[in-house]
């Protein structure tokens, strides 16, 4: 292997652990707040990018589809719950949460869809699509059994990935898709050449990062949301609505996976099924934080961007096996640093 | 846990599967012996997940191993498929023995993420070895033969697949309710109360993955003779987690479970397949989209599967073990002669980091003696019964137990020389009975394998096991509670099954972890009645308590702690009359 060989294998790993990166982010994000392994986290990924391409190609994203049966399922379960306790006049402002919210990117897309538009609007539409579909399917799936066991909830999200990802298949074909790319080209830097779609994705991921790291630490409902994570039963005590901290959690879910699919898509050629991959590689990350460590979750996604990289110049069938045979020997480290802590999850009913 | 559906409805049942065959067309048979070979990969799931608590999504993988070893004999080397099916048991056997011993320590969410990256790598190995026909497979495989009998036919591997499944539920539910099936279900209430059995975690762990590795072993190797082809994809991550699924949505607390959740996935995908094309033209990619609501609905609706919806409409059958009267005493251990020093601390310290829970506290207990072990909140008394019991290790100081220094027994081996103990937050198994729990304390005594349990050699010693939780039961009050879940008990009535498990085990001390906490008046009496019998039958008591009341009139001598430091010993007089003693609980305003 050569310097320069190896310079563009650490860059390509770059690109790819800054997205499994922002994956991880999400994982860890969701997981402590609501205790919800969202594997369905990839497929929005994979809607992203479809959604982007559909606007590209003039045509309406089947997306709407999927936006607006859930807007409508989740006001009926909004409502079945305002009905069982009793406080129907709030169903007005559930209406205006579930389905006038929801609206309006589905009339903008309706409108627009099939004309012209610039790339910075069709972004724009993709997250307002896309972003809605995180806290819309946790009123729907998750809220209603929001106590439920972790592996109840885990096999939830797998039954879940199944429907979404199956729809994505009915929405938009087994055809893949490549979105046209933000930059283009690559700038000089102490002598290597960087690609400028790198440095795109890197700037993204430490934004993101930062206004993760912000959010958490410097505003009320940031702190709201890690007291959710650290401890459900208090939180409630102290007057935090922890149903509401879970739409934030599948907001920012809704946000990562849109800026992820929109970053990723000029790079990748972006199938409908191409999400699971790609998000269990951020879990692979996640997993490394243990779960919990947003900096650790970080550093992990990266190693697993550059054991991809380097394994698919060495043994490119392996590829994939190597990344995820490299989970147990991480999961075994990370057993021997938490060995003390003995966490009995409380059991089934 | 219904095991005991009725003899008849058993009969029953296996009588209609025998006819089956007769009255489907090929296609529904071929579709039952999908669904008995996915029902053995469910079952496996049942015992790991269900009863263990260990999630598995990597059971595709085991399957995968199973048909390619089969096949590879049987086409490569041109052996008999028999020889297939040892090398099925086998390989998975040992790939499981080595997977589970690099991942079994892990716990919470660890180990079911392990089992996603293994069953994904084991899976992506299959397409890359140049003689397992790399993505395209294994074809022409031979069909299973017998006395030269061919199993090549639908019907015919149909008897075959289920005689598997028939075989794989009895030796299930033997297991289940065995000795170290008692102990599988016990894992799931956490280490410290397997650990405090003396039951090794981490072996009963192995030994149910192995369990449910070979189980998707035989299922790879029918899978292999029944499609006479293999190819990697049937094995993928996707196939994992829908065995899981089978298995969760079956209702993965219920062997019956494993057969219910894989008909149910089976045939409402079928249904699909057919109802859908009149609905949609493009159905194939619909099935799977209604597939998952489907479940998702379900559970929401039971989070236990569909089992116990079945099952709490079944009549109730609480079958009484019997009792025979001449079941045989299981051996016993020589007491020590009332009087001889038993336990002894000294100079026992805990150090937490710069905190010192403990300090020089040094005391005696004689056998024959109840001894209460008090003091305010904080005063040291929980991490003393800890470093007795082995969950703690000592900072300084040595423990000294009928000649044996505590220091050296793991927590797992002090039942093994004779400290028995019951726990301040109760751990019973709620959904099993008081006689199963009360039979637990026993499992250090007894020595039943998973083998004599699954093939029912065990029953001479169970019998006695039996008659002595019973005995055990009566003794501490709870007679005619035996068959009862241990969940559907009083505080009160947990606390004194909790004493009947520990006598089970025969102890020379028995450790009380605040046994009084939380109960009610009588619940109280009813339990100071029990102690005064203990002691008056010679039984050595060692009691951590704060109600000072309850235990004035019990113990024969009183430890005082006080932050962490030995404050008083003597009789309830001497201490009630402490002046430093009454400093301590009441502020020295007495």
């Amino acid at each position: 292997m050569t310097f320069n060989i190896a310079i563009l294998l650490i860059e390509d790993g770059l690109a790819s652990g800054a997205i499994y990166a922002m994956m991880a982010l999400g994982f860890v994000l969701v997981f402590n707040v609501t205790r919800v392994i969202f594997v369905p986290f990839g497929d929005l990924v994979a809607y992203a990018a479809l959604t982007l391409a559909s606007f590209e190609s003039q045509r309406t994203p089947g997306t709407i589809w999927l936006v607006g049966v859930l807007a409508i399922g989740a006001f009926l379960v909004e409502l079945f719950h305002l009905w069982r306790v009793g406080k129907l006049r709030r169903i007005p402002r559930a209406f205006v949460l579930y389905i006038g919210l929801p609206a309006v990117p589905l009339a903008a897309t309706l409108l627009l869809a099939q004309t012209p538009i610039p790339q910075a609007v069709a972004m724009l539409l993709t997250l307002a699509l896309v972003l809605p579909i995180g806290p819309l399917l946790y009123r729907v799936v998750y809220e209603p059994v929001a106590n439920a066991p972790v592996l109840v909830l885990l096999i939830i999200s797998v039954a879940l990935h199944f429907a979404v990802s199956g729809l994505a298949l009915l929405f938009f074909g087994p055809e893949g898709v490549r979105t046209q790319s933000l930059v283009r080209g690559s700038y000089s830097l102490l002598g290597l050449a960087v690609p400028a779609q790198l440095t795109l994705i890197l700037i993204a991921t430490a934004a993101l990062s930062t206004v993760l790291l912000l959010f958490f630490n410097s505003t009320l409902t940031g702190k709201a949301m890690r007291a959710t994570a650290a401890n459900r039963e208090g939180a409630r005590l102290v007057g935090i609505r922890t149903a509401t901290m879970g739409s934030s959690a599948f907001i920012f879910a809704g946000v990562i996976a849109t800026v992820a699919g929109i970053l990723i898509s000029p790079t990748t050629t972006i199938y409908y099924d191409t999400g699971l991959i790609v998000g269990l590689k951020g879990f692979v990350g996640s997993v490394v934080g243990g779960f919990v460590s947003y900096p650790l979750s970080v550093l992990g996604a990266a190693i697993v961007g550059q054991i991809e990289s380097f394994s698919s110049f060495y043994a490119s069938a392996l590829k994939e096996a190597i990344v995820f045979a490299a989970i147990i020997p991480i999961v075994l480290w990370r057993w021997l640093l938490t060995a003390q802590v003995v966490v009995d999850e409380p059991e089934d009913e | 846990m219904v095991r005991r559906l009725r003899q008849s409805w058993l009969v029953a049942l296996c009588l209609v599967v025998v006819a089956l065959p007769a009255f489907l067309g090929d296609f529904s048979v071929t579709l039952l012996n999908y669904i008995g070979i996915n029902t053995l990969v469910a079952l496996g799931l049942i015992l790991l997940t269900g009863s263990g608590g260990l999630t598995s999504f990597g059971q595709a993988a085991f399957v995968g191993i199973g048909a390619y070893a089969t096949a590879y004999m049987s086409t490569a080397l041109g052996l008999s498929p028999w020889w297939g099916l040892l090398a099925a048991i086998v390989l998975t056997s040992l790939v499981a023995l080595l997977v589970g011993a690099a991942t079994l320590h892990l716990g919470g969410h660890y180990l079911p993420v392990s089992t996603i990256a293994w069953g994904l790598a084991i899976y992506l190995l299959f397409g890359n070895f140049e003689s397992l026909g790399r993505y395209g497979g294994l074809r022409n495989i031979p069909p299973v033969e017998l006395f030269s009998f061919s199993f090549a036919a639908m019907p015919q591997l149909y008897y075959l697949i289920w005689a598997f499944v028939g075989v794989a539920f009895l030796m299930a539910t033997s297991l289940l309710d065995s000795r170290q099936g008692r102990a599988i279900r016990a894992l799931r209430g956490g280490s410290a109360l397997s650990e405090s059995l003396g039951i090794n975690v981490f072996v009963v762990r192995l030994a149910i993955f192995v369990i449910a590795a070979a189980l998707a072993g035989i299922a790879g190797w029918l899978y292999a003779h029944m499609q006479r082809f293999v190819s990697p994809a049937p094995f993928d991550l996707r196939s994992g987690i829908e065995y899981l699924l089978m298995a969760v949505l079956g209702g993965a607390g219920y062997v019956s479970g494993a057969l219910i959740g894989a008909a149910v996935v089976a045939l409402s995908k079928n249904w699909l397949q057919d109802l859908l094309p009149h609905l949609t033209s493009n159905s194939g990619n619909l099935e799977i989209v209604v597939f998952g609501c489907l479940f998702i609905l379900l559970l929401q609706f039971s989070r236990g599967g569909i089992a116990p919806l079945l099952v709490s409409r079944l009549p109730k059958t609480e079958s009484q073990s019997s009792v025979k009267l001449d079941a045989s005493e299981l051996p016993v251990r020589r007491q020590p002669l009332k009087g001889e020093p038993l336990l002894e601390l000294r100079g026992v310290s805990k150090s937490f980091g710069g905190l010192k829970a403990v300090s020089e506290v040094s005391f005696h207990v004689h056998a024959g003696e109840l001894v209460a072990l008090i003091g305010p909140n904080g005063a040291g008394k929980s991490t003393t019964f800890n470093l007795i019991t082995g969950v703690l290790r000592l900072s300084s100081g040595s423990v000294w137990f009928a000649g044996h220094n505590l220091g050296d027994v793991s927590a797992r081996r002090v039942i093994d020389v004779g400290i028995a103990r019951t726990f301040q937050h109760v751990k019973l198994r709620p959904k099993m009975s008081v006689l199963e729990n009360v039979m637990l304390g026993a499992y250090s005594r007894t020595k039943a394998g998973f083998f004599s349990g699954a093939l029912r050699l065990d029953r001479s010693e169970e019998t006695s096991v039996i008659a002595l939780a019973r005995r055990q039961i009566d003794r501490v009050g709870l007679a005619g509670l035996a068959v009862t879940e241990a969940g559907n008990l009083a505080l009160g009535q947990q606390r004194l099954a909790e004493i009947a498990r520990a006598l089970a085990a025969d102890p020379m001390l028995l450790l009380l972890d605040e046994p009084a906490a939380g109960l009610r008046a009588l619940e109280k009496q009813s339990l100071a009645a029990l102690l005064k019998d203990l002691r008056n039958a010679g039984t050595t008591v060692l009691l951590v308590e704060h109600d000072m009341e309850f235990v004035m009139s019990l113990a024969d001598r009183i430890v005082v702690l006080d932050f962490g430091r030995k404050l008083a010993e003597g009789t309830p007089d001497a201490v009630r009359n402490n002046p430093a003693v009454q400093e301590a609980y009441l502020g020295g305003l007495a």
